[in-house]
């Protein structure tokens, strides 16, 4: 059966941390860095848990900011 | 699999709107009209009109957006971005004419405009950003401010008595016999974006084939001026703003 994975990137110099992404997330990938900050002092978001990603863009269609990008492919026989 | 072998341009499917400028917004972070700048952005785009649209901005705190969004814009006097685009639309016809305003420039100071470019039929979209409240001055109680919300101006919460009920100002445009389209949509999930979008993708549409006006209302957070997180005012929103206005289609002809 094909199996369907994702993954993201996020423009860390751009994030503002808003955290919407990290609420919007249905398969919790995303967090905000708890110390490390930007350059304008904003905690940003990463993958903490690129696995889970599915790709469903949900992420990007919430952020403010426009920092998220979604990529998507499908495996055969996974 | 690892993450570098996902990510390669073949499998793209999402990427920031090629007409949003590389600037960051000064917008607060989590702010609802990042969101809709985007929409705006990926729609104008996707229509192909990049060179045949014309924004007008209002006074507010999307008084920049023709700073973030790389099509033609005027800006107009506070309040009377309908009468701008009045013209706008009447002396360019074929073009794309739009208006994106907040509460405290489409229902407070510029009522009188909006009421009559509706009742005109003006061939205009108005991208109207309810979040109840003058973000851009710091919190002051606008005439969409819900009953017992505390504002800057209204610190005991806003009283009946005192100042009114929350004007719901689509539903006083969708009686208008100049409107073709009136919505009030949100933008606090992935589902109600692409909601929002289909609407706003709705009153260009409108526009461009000249059949009157149309309004995109988005009840929109502030999290800045409503003192919170943006997650908890997206949750504060859903609670508490949908039931004064709910969202939906007011009016499609």
């Amino acid at each position: 059966m094909a199996k369907i994975v994702g993954a993201v990137t996020i423009d860390g110099a751009r994030c503002k941390g808003c955290d919407l992404c990290v609420v919007a997330c249905p398969t919790d990938v995303l967090r905000l860095q708890p110390q490390e900050v930007n350059d304008r002092g904003y905690h940003f978001a990463y993958t903490a848990n690129p696995e889970a990603c599915i790709g469903c863009a949900s992420c990007a269609t919430v952020c403010p900011d426009g920092c998220i990008e979604v990529y998507r492919m499908k495996i055969e026989n996974a | 699999m690892k993450a570098e072998d996902i990510i390669k341009p073949e499998n793209k499917v999402y990427s920031r709107p090629r007409l949003l400028d590389e600037r960051n917004t000064h917008y607060c972070p989590g702010c609802s009209h990042g969101v809709v700048h985007r929409i705006i952005a990926e729609l104008i785009d996707d229509m192909g009109l990049e060179d045949t649209t014309i924004g007008v901005a209002p006074v507010g705190c999307a008084v920049f957006a023709y700073n973030y969004i790389d099509i033609d814009w005027v800006e107009a006097a506070h309040g009377r971005a309908p009468a701008v685009a009045t013209a706008l639309s009447r002396l360019n016809p074929g073009r794309l004419v739009f208006t994106y305003q907040g509460d405290g420039d489409l229902a407070a100071i510029g009522t009188a405009e909006t009421i009559h470019a509706a009742n005109r039929g003006e061939n205009i979209a108005i991208i109207f950003i309810n979040n109840a409240i003058y973000g851009m001055t710091g919190g002051q109680m606008a005439p969409t401010t819900l009953l017992g919300m505390k504002t800057a101006t209204s610190p005991y919460g806003r009283r009946v008595d005192l100042n009114g009920h929350p004007l719901r100002i689509s539903e006083l445009l969708a009686g208008l016999d100049g409107t073709c389209y009136i919505t009030r949509q949100a933008v606090h999930t992935p589902a109600a974006v692409r909601k929002t979008k289909a609407a706003i993708r709705k009153a260009f549409e409108n526009a461009l084939a000249g059949r009157g006006t149309s309004v995109v209302e988005v009840v929109s957070t502030c999290n800045s001026g409503w003192k919170m997180t943006p997650a908890q005012s997206n949750d504060w929103m859903a609670e508490h703003m949908f039931e004064r206005y709910p969202l939906g289609d007011l009016k499609n002809v």
